[in-house]
């Protein structure tokens, strides 16, 4: 059975707040327990307490797929990028150093790259996936465009990333403030632009303390 | 003496704490569960809705419970990995006493016999010293028909006037506060009325970390246009994003609030009809917070004058708010004060008691807030009724069949009770649901008083750090092997549902607590043969008091997802918010919306004092302590499940790099915190979202680990809450790791 069509799934970094509870819920998926999928990274903890977390983006021409020697990585009829099929994958790393998003993983002790798959055990019953239904912040999200549109009045979803010469569209949304006048997100200039807020937050901690009586 | 019976690594190796892994069943993922069962999480007082997985009387996994309102299937990290905490290498299966020729130091012993072994003490102690010697310390994770057993066990079985609860570790800040204002001890709205309100104003809070499923209601109210702003000292997750942080110096809050006030009254940012209809005491107030001019404020918490300003002009202009706080604000020696302080602000702006005009404390433990209605409490009858008051006692006493005069008066906190066994007043223990050895300040102190005990009897399911020094320890039920109500942050009476049944010797904690009662000849009272029909006696025990259960019924609670209480009549469907116009309650009867006789709610003198014990040139910075996400309370669960060990391994240090450069640290670096009570030596980290005055440490963990080692036992003469949240430190790099490296660390 596939997804149903309505169902969508939104990222929006700025509600993360790194709990992990998409990292330990993901472990419990039935297709591949006791193995997380998703990534949660700090961009830069020593200035900021900002989390992103990754889940696959199910790109409309994966990447991954693309660059597989052994044709083992599938995509549903409805668009889900599969984790590779165990008796076609070599185990070769293509698709681990191919993905922009960085999201298959080689488990080598397997030799089978694993990746989320959404949860294909649960979406193709019309359930939730395990991130985005435990995810305290919700900026994990899996429900209807409607829906996001009403919830989240001041956001909206974008699905380009461009790497380099490379413009991907993905099945995935990431939600960005709606004011902003961006149609894609260019990855590769974003990585050299420093965690937004550096700054602000060594001057507000900074302002009006009297150092020389605290650390004397 | 009850001193640990053998080295600490001894008892590491047989009780653990061991870490739990996903395994077996837990990885197969074609097994079919033989049934889900619907119930909460054993954790925080969110109590988020969750369905457990249970095969061949194992809780093998979970599934999010979608329908329950409040989370809607979200948990957190903990509410995820919670059934780890099942089939547990760990898990005591007998009862056990103690003997240093044991391995571990303690010796499996037959339960009935240890039953009658703690009987004989208790009636020894009892006989020789006085029916005083002997004290509970129960807890508030434990189901409100379990708190209010232990409340009746300790007044009616031992008639001692001493028990108390962890609660005093909590709660007990707010609900004082609560009831000099509003006379009543809940949190005032639904949370609900989050998702519409203009300003959200979040003081003492990591809500991100502490209470994570409330994030998706603050970040749903500004997507809906909500200007959050937020009081820490500490840029937590919550913070990050923000519309105004504040970065208020630890101790401070109260004059940030006074200055607040201040603000509001000079720009005539006042609900003057809320005020002269529904509240007294505001002209003293007034005069008050008139010394507390913005350019004061700032100097004393540290904050900006500017964004003083601003954040009075949002909260003064909003036509709607929601004010939330937690233990920032309440775990101060002037906690109570700081509390009265925000509530100033509630009822200066008349945003009370209507649909996103509303008001909360977050509860910290599973049942933080009905743990302090029933009775556990030193100074408490059910159905939040006083055992100071004659009336109370008259009527509790004719429900439990006694007569009124053989109550005890009220007894003393939970950390009184040390110095009470210091004082060689209390002889003899029983805890249950408490881990006072990792929780209470200036945990030195307490562990030579557990050291002086004549008999310890601890109950609990595995052999916390303070069981430890037991002559006896009964193994007790886990969340999910038993049933009963529980209270939500938000007031709202739930159902706790038995998953599986206990394992081995364990007992659920009721009937241990009957079976001792037995065993000391006083059953009468205590033989209830369900949780439902403790409940049933709680709901006649608390009618007509504030916290009135008595038109609660389980099934209502399950129909209903949840009853708000009070709830005085069956056909009554809960109070979903506080201090409706029009509302009714048994103190007022009709004149008012809030729990006063005359119904009006009351403004309170917030006075500011600076902490117990403030930064000096000998301990020059303030440590504060707190959470993190994936550990919980003292940790005797959290520490026994791998991946929660897995996310934040041990307490690290957090101190700005200011700081931490001119103390010559960098990141990973041990480094020593010590106090005038004592020191602890942890890894350092180096991060710029914290003020670089003061440094912070999660409690979570045990012995050498324990930053209670470090903090002091001073105290809210009001609230008896202990100031966790502050006191002085020095800071210097060690020059090597400390020793218990080697020894622990593999078992964390």
């Amino acid at each position: 059975m596939p997804v149903p069509a309505e169902n969508i799934f939104f990222v929006d970094p700025r509600r993360c707040i790194g709990c992990q509870a998409c990292v330990q819920a993901c472990s419990e998926c039935d297709t591949h327990k006791g193995q997380s999928m998703i990534q949660l990274d700090y961009i830069d903890r020593a200035t900021s307490t900002q989390t992103v977390p990754i889940v696959c983006m199910h790109c409309n021409s994966p990447t991954c797929a693309e660059v597989c020697p052994a044709d083992a990585i599938k995509v549903t009829e409805d668009g889900v990028v599969q984790t590779a099929r165990k008796p076609r994958c070599i185990a070769c790393n293509n698709c681990v150093l191919a993905c922009p998003f960085g999201v298959p993983k080689m488990h080598t002790r397997m030799s089978l790259m694993m990746k989320c798959d959404m949860c294909y055990d649960r979406t193709s019953v019309g359930l939730k996936p395990m991130c985005a239904s435990v995810c305290p912040s919700q900026a994990l999200f899996y429900g209807t465009r409607e829906e996001i549109e009403r919830l989240r009045p001041q956001s909206r979803p974008i699905n380009s990333f461009q790497f380099g010469q490379q413009m991907i569209s993905t099945k995935v949304n990431l939600m960005i403030p709606k004011e902003t006048p961006l149609e894609y997100v260019d990855v590769i200039s974003a990585m050299h632009q420093p965690a937004i807020g550096q700054d602000i937050f060594a001057d507000i901690l900074m302002a009006d303390l009297n150092l020389e009586e605290t650390v004397q | 003496m009850t001193t640990i019976p053998v080295k600490t690594v001894e008892i590491i190796n047989q009780f653990g704490p061991h870490l739990a892994h996903m395994r077996a069943a837990n990885l197969d993922t074609g097994l079919e569960p033989d049934k889900l069962v619907y119930t909460h999480c054993c954790f925080c007082g969110q109590q988020c809705g969750i369905q457990l997985k249970v095969k061949n009387n194992e809780v093998i996994g979970f599934e999010p419970w979608y329908d329950f309102p409040f989370n809607r299937g979200k948990l957190c990290p903990k509410g995820v990995k919670r059934y780890l905490q099942g089939a547990h290498p760990d898990r005591l299966l007998h009862a056990y006493e103690r003997d240093p020729s044991a391995p571990g130091g303690f010796k499996p012993l037959a339960y009935d016999q240890a039953i009658a072994r703690v009987a004989a003490e208790i009636d020894r102690i009892q006989t020789a010293y006085g029916p005083q010697a002997f004290a509970l310390l129960s807890g508030a994770s434990l189901t409100t028909e379990k708190t209010y057993l232990m409340g009746k066990f300790a007044r009616v079985c031992l008639k001692t006037p001493h028990i108390d609860y962890n609660g005093r570790l909590c709660m007990v800040s707010a609900a004082a506060a609560n009831k000099k204002a509003f006379g009543i001890d809940r949190t005032a709205n639904p949370w609900s009325d989050i998702l519409k309100a203009e300003v959200i104003w979040i003081s003492g809070s990591n809500v991100a970390e502490c209470s994570p499923i409330t994030t998706d209601y603050i970040w749903q109210a500004r997507e809906n246009g909500a200007k959050i702003i937020v009081v820490d000292p500490r840029i937590t997750p919550i913070a990050r994003t923000c519309n105004l942080f504040m970065p208020v110096k630890p101790g401070r809050d109260v004059a940030l609030f006074n200055g607040i006030l201040h603000l509001m009254i000079e720009h005539d940012w006042l609900d003057h009809d809320f005020i002269e209809q529904h509240t007294v005491g505001f002209e003293a107030v007034a005069e008050h917070v008139k010394e507390w001019t913005p350019q004061r404020t700032a100097e004393v918490t540290g904050i900006a004058e500017r964004a003083i300003r601003q954040a009075a002009e949002w909260w003064g202009e909003a036509k709607t708010s929601f004010l939330l706080h937690a233990r920032g604000l309440e775990h101060h020696s002037h906690g109570v004060q700081n509390v009265l302080g925000a509530i100033n602000l509630i009822l200066a702006s008349g945003r009370i008691g209507r649909e996103f005009c509303g008001y909360g404390t977050i509860t910290g433990q599973g049942n933080g807030q009905g743990g302090r209605e029933h009775g556990q409490k030193a100074d408490q009858l059910p159905g939040a009724r006083d055992l100071g008051n004659p009336e109370h006692r008259a009527y509790v006493a004719e429900v439990w069949g006694v007569n009124p005069d053989d109550l005890p008066q009220p007894g003393v906190d939970a950390y009184e009770l040390f110095r009470k066994m210091e004082a060689g007043e209390i002889k003899g223990l029983l805890s249950i649901c408490f881990n006072p050895l990792v929780s209470l300040p200036d945990s030195n102190f307490v562990r030579r008083q557990l050291e002086q005990l004549e008999f310890y009897v601890a109950i609990d399911f595995f052999l916390n750090e303070t069981a430890r020094h037991a002559d006896i320890v009964l193994p007790g039920s886990l969340h999910e092997e038993d049933e009963g109500v529980v209270t939500t942050v938000e007031g709202r009476v739930i159902k706790i549902n038995k998953a599986v049944d206990c394992p081995g010797e364990a007992r659920q904690d009721w009937r241990i607590i009957q079976d001792i009662a037995k065993a000391l000849g006083r059953e009468k009272g205590f033989t209830f043969n369900r949780p439902a029909e403790i409940f049933d006696e709680l709901r006649v025990a608390s009618r007509g008091g504030i916290a009135d259960y008595s038109g609660i019924t389980y099934e209502k609670v399950e129909r209903q997802m949840g009853v708000f209480w009070p709830c005085p009549s069956e056909d009554h469907p809960g109070t979903l918010r506080l201090f409706e116009p029009g509302s009714w309650n048994p103190v007022a009867q009709g004149k008012g919306p809030f729990y006063f006789p005359d119904g009006k709610a009351r403004f309170n003198v917030a006075s500011y004092s600076p902490p117990a014990e403030d930064t000096d040139s000998d301990y020059p910075i303030i440590l504060t302590t707190g959470r993190v996400i994936s550990q919980f309370l003292s940790g005797s669960q959290t520490r026994r499940i791998g991946p929660l060990i897995d996310q934040y391994p041990e307490p690290l240090v957090e101190m700005h790099p200011v700081l931490a450069e001119r103390l010559g640290i960098a990141d990973k670096d041990w480094v020593t915190v010590e106090s005038r009570r004592g020191s602890c030596t942890l890894r350092a980290h180096v991060v710029k979202t914290i003020r670089p005055d003061t440094v912070f440490v999660p409690y979570h963990w045990a012995g050498r680990r324990s930053i209670n080692q470090v903090t002091i036992a001073a105290q809210d003469p009001i609230s008896k809450i202990p100031e966790y949240k502050v006191c002085a430190v020095r800071l210097k790099k060690a020059a090597e790791p400390p020793e218990y490296v080697q020894e622990f660390e593999p078992y964390q």
